[in-house]
């Protein structure tokens, strides 16, 4: 590790517990975190929580870091100005489905596209889990919430699609259960530069339990989840016996040794091609007919904002004449008067 | 051959320059301006243009303006009427008719002013041919002709041809000033430094209107208007919106913090925005947002990180900026709010002046919410309270909330540059590293400011937040004990800004018949207008307020010692209201305009008269 500031868990912990209901998605992601930190290196007082409204959104003050408890919505814009502020920060952003696709949809796709070096959280419970059970911009279509008591009649957004067509560079989906997934799709999200969106398919017990249990469930998952490494074959299955393959523009789900498939002929995971048209298939991949992708699906290197924004600083001030207030006030057009 | 003309010496001068919005009108104006501070004039301008890029072409409603009123004697307003008008087509004539002083020099351009033009403005008849005129000394000069054939050489193409007419207006001005031209070369010369083919077309333009003006009998008089005696140093000529950038560059100095905007573009305060990402080589970070919410939220978080945060706008953009405000005053953050203020409500008048905001400033949140607010009151002391506005959010831990106006936006004065060094220390509350005393909502016990850790600091870890915290400790804290107390200390601590800003001043003496009680860009009006009539004999003085909340602790005892007082402002009567609110003991006397334009003084001064002559509590 390059960092001499060596971190554990505990420094992470806060005495009081998490103030989330029991059973709640939000206790593993929160356990996931502090143990993804310490093999960071980042020292524990550059980090930085930032966060918008909703059951997600407390998650800062359940975590020993410096924390910013925002507006509904406008954690982006936070995170953005204490990022530009100092740049050396490692800033974290919580949030939830409402509030970076509802509310703060705006902010949300303008830290995508700019490609600030800050990592988001968000928490995909599917519903508004504070104001107790209304439909989100991700709730399936028809469902039954206390704000659509005869089903939605909206498509939900996948916020994959949405962060690749915000040009984002990382996007990554994890499931609440699966701590070991989380804590390294955490650390490679922190270690991407620029901005990194994991979405987490969080559970909410109380307002939409079970939601993700399709994909989560002891007996379903290793079927159901297709875990992508880098450079690694898109196999899935309890022993790793199915596999997808491409033909023409859409993909199929074979079975290594059936018909003639072998391993060679599935198709290898490139997290960091620029290309993001496979990246769109895989994040768009849905039951029943294909696993739900998870992993880090994209991972490419970009220009990132801060760095840029520092750069021009730095090239117009070698540049410019004018290097203190009293050079400023004195240039252009003055007049001196007897 | 030259001719004789007689010079009239005159203490100022107003000059208003009108055209269609693409004739260069603005340019022209600055240019007058500039030369007049550069020979030593006094000066205030008032641009006014309309609402499109581009308007209509000829008619009143695009008519685009430029006064300028330049004195050798102290100069504090554009001037209500003009001396000298330069009307470019008959709708810039039939727009500024109202604004001209009898007997006042109207210089046409002759070439736009056939039926076709006359009728586009709504003219019924030729207006230099139905007496309207008559009385005015009109200048009838063929200035696009005159130009087009002096460009002719240079082989520029019609519109880039005419685009250099304002230089032949220059040259007449030059002329009937008696101002070097000499002057005016070198103003081009730097202005086109990129461009040597524009230098010279521009240079054989100005000269023509130079000895155009020279030669033609219609002009009967010059005007010569002495230097100005504004004491010795170095001047230039401020824009309000400019002076509030370089007052914030200049406090983020003196407290030795980063300055960092996050705004949204809005007319009339997107030029702060401008003129601050020009500042990059100060350190400035100056952030496009989104929109105004990400505007403010970058700011706050930029206020957490540790900057002077600051986040500009107008009347609209404050609106959405309500929310973010209450998370400032909540986590007690330092945030400076710039709004410069414009015709509402909604799009209103966007380009016009007005002062309707206070009360969204004052009140537009929710919960029990005080911000500080202030206002700036010309041009060039928007430098002074944007700097006083940093101070305060800095050394007080709060929002503060600067209130400016597309008046004073746009126009301008002449400004004495200060010395960095001489402008107050601004004191950060900064914690040191891993002290282990520091608790998140401690405060100061004079200014009940809290301290200001800032991440990246070891040992100081600590979450800030919309919730509501406990006193002292910053944990969240639904105790119904601890929000009353919070809410008050909260309170308090704005209400006791007052006891470390100046007290209020009074123009005139500190007692009489008649208060004229203003706020913000209405000063140099009221000013104007108050000190004419002390010079007529009149009992009348001025309170012209730049602290609005807190108000400083001295305004009762002001108030005390006049018969009347009467609250002039821009709007409805805000002022006036939240006077009678903080101050129910006297009697307040309101005079309002909603008009998007400036006060004219002849307007006050006949409402002050009316007052002075009324009996005591009429008029209301
Ligand atoms: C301006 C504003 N509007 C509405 C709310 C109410 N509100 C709080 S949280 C929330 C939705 C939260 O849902 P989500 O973002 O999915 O987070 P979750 O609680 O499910 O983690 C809403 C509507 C608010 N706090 N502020
Ligand atoms: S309501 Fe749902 S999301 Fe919120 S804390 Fe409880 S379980 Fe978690």
């Amino acid at each position: 590790m390059e960092n001499n500031c060596i971190t554990t868990v505990q420094d992470f912990k806060m005495e009081q517990p998490a103030k989330w209901c029991p059973g709640c998605g939000g206790h593993a992601v929160l356990a996931a975190i502090q143990r993804a930190l310490p093999e960071t290196g980042i020292e524990k007082e550059k980090v930085v929580f930032v966060s918008g409204i909703g059951c997600s959104s407390r998650f800062p003050y359940y975590i020993n870091t410096y924390g910013f408890h925002g507006l509904h919505g406008r954690g982006a814009a936070i995170a953005t100005g204490i990022k530009l502020a100092n740049p050396e920060l490692s800033v974290w952003l919580v949030t939830g489905d409402g509030d970076s696709m509802a509310i703060g949809g705006n902010h949300f796709i303008h830290l995508l596209r700019r490609n600030l070096d800050i990592k988001i959280l968000l928490f995909n419970n599917k519903i508004y889990g504070l104001t107790k059970g209304q439909y989100s911009p991700t709730t399936p279509k028809g469902s039954v919430t206390k704000s659509s008591p005869d089903g939605t009649i909206e498509d939900p957004f996948l916020p994959g699609e949405l962060a690749m067509g915000a040009q984002g560079n990382f996007f990554a989906r994890v499931v609440d259960t699966d701590l070991e997934m989380m804590k390294e799709v955490f650390i490679q999200a922190a270690r991407h530069k620029g901005t990194a969106l994991v979405e987490v398919l969080q559970n909410c017990v109380i307002f939409n339990d079970d939601i993700h249990a399709e994909i989560t469930s002891k007996e379903l998952r290793a079927e159901n989840q297709l875990y992508l490494k880098h450079g690694e074959p898109m196999l899935f299955g309890k022993n790793k016996e199915l596999g997808l393959i491409q033909e023409g523009t859409r993909f199929k789900v074979v079975k290594v040794g059936e018909n003639g498939v072998k391993k060679e002929d599935i198709l290898i995971h490139n997290a960091l091609d620029h290309d993001d048209t496979r990246d769109y298939m895989l994040v768009r991949l849905s039951r029943p007919e294909f696993p739900i992708a998870m992993g880090v699906i994209r991972s490419c290197e970009a220009s990132v904002y801060d760095d840029m924004m520092y750069k021009q600083m730095a090239e117009v001030r070698s540049k410019s004449s004018i290097k203190t207030v009293d050079d400023l006030l004195c240039s252009g057009n003055t007049f001196s008067m007897e | 051959m030259k001719k004789r003309v007689k010079i009239i010496e005159r203490d100022d001068v107003v000059v208003k320059f009108a055209g269609d919005s693409g004739d260069g009108i603005q340019l022209t104006g600055a240019q007058f301006s500039d030369t007049s501070a550069f020979v030593g004039n006094d000066l205030a301008t008032f641009p006014d243009y309309p609402a499109e890029i581009r308007a209509p072409q000829g008619t009143v409603a695009g008519v685009s303006g430029f006064q300028v009123h330049i004195g050798h004697k102290e100069v504090q307003t554009p001037g209500d009427l003009a001396d000298v008008l330069v009307a470019m087509n008959p709708a810039a004539l039939k727009a500024n008719m109202r604004w001209l002083r009898p007997g006042a020099t109207i210089i046409i351009d002759i070439d736009n002013f056939d039926s076709r033009h006359y009728k586009k403005a709504d003219y019924i008849e030729d207006p230099l041919k139905d007496g309207s005129l008559e009385g005015y000394n009109v200048v009838e000069a063929p200035i696009t002709e005159m130009t087009r054939d002096v460009v002719k050489q240079f082989g520029l193409d019609a519109r880039v041809a005419d685009k250099t007419k304002n230089q032949f207006v220059a040259g007449i001005l030059f002329w009937l000033f008696n101002r070097d031209v000499k002057i005016g070369e070198a103003f081009l010369k730097d202005r086109f430094k990129k461009k040597p083919d524009l230098v010279k077309a521009n240079l054989a333009v100005l000269h023509a209107g130079y000895n155009y003006a020279e030669t033609v009998e219609a002009i009967e008089a010059t005007y010569k208007v002495k230097p100005a005696e504004k004491g010795a140093g170095l001047y230039r000529n401020m824009t309000g919106n400019v002076a509030i950038a370089w007052g914030l560059v200049a406090a983020a100095e003196r407290a030795k913090r980063t300055l960092f905007l996050g705004s949204y573009p809005i007319t009339p305060a997107s030029e702060i925005l401008q003129e601050l990402t020009k500042m990059k080589s100060l350190g400035v970070v100056a952030f496009q947002a989104e929109d105004e919410i990400a505007g403010i939220c970058s700011a706050i978080g930029a206020a957490f990180a540790g900057c002077l945060a600051v986040s500009s706008t107008s009347g609209p953009g404050l609106s959405l900026k309500s929310e973010g405000l209450g998370l400032a005053v909540i986590t007690e953050l330092p945030l400076v709010v710039v709004d410069v203020q414009r015709g509402g409500p909604s799009t209103g008048l966007p380009t016009k002046t007005e002062q309707s905001d206070l009360m969204q400033a004052l009140y537009g949140r929710h919960g029990e919410c005080q911000v500080v607010v202030l206002a700036s009151s010309t041009p060039a002391n928007c430098f002074e309270y944007a700097f006083e506005a940093a101070r305060i959010a800095i050394e007080h831990m709060t929002p503060v909330i600067l209130l400016s106006d597309g008046y004073l936006a746009n126009g301008s004065e002449l400004w004495k540059i200060p010395a960095v060094k001489d402008l107050p220390e601004i004191k950060a509350r900064l914690v040191k590293d891993d002290d282990p005393d520091y608790k998140p909502y401690a405060r100061d016990i004079e200014t009940l400011a809290r301290s200001w850790a800032l991440p990246g600091q070891p040992g100081l870890r600590h979450r800030v937040g919309g919730l509501e915290k406990s006193d002292i400790t910053g944990v969240i804290s639904y105790d119904p004990y601890n929000h009353e107390k919070m809410t008050i200390l909260r309170n308090d601590k704005v209400a006791k800004v007052a006891n470390f800003i100046p007290r209020q001043e009074v123009i005139g003496n500190e007692s009489g018949d008649l208060l004229v009680v203003g706020w913000g860009g209405t000063y140099g009006a009221l000013y104007t207008g108050v000190q004419e009539m002390i010079e007529e004999g009149k009992s009348i003085s001025l309170a012209q307020f730049n602290y609005i909340n807190p108000l400083p602790n001295n305004v009762s005892e002001i108030f005390r010692n006049f018969k009347k007082i009467i609250v002039c402002e821009l709007n409805l009567g805000q002022f006036a209201s939240y006077l009678r609110s903080k101050l129910p003991e006297f009697n307040y006397l309101q005079f309002n305009k909603v008009q998007g334009l400036p006060f004219m003084i002849s307007e006050l001064k006949e409402k002050f008269n009316d007052v002075l002559m009324t009996p005591e509590n009429h008029g209301k």
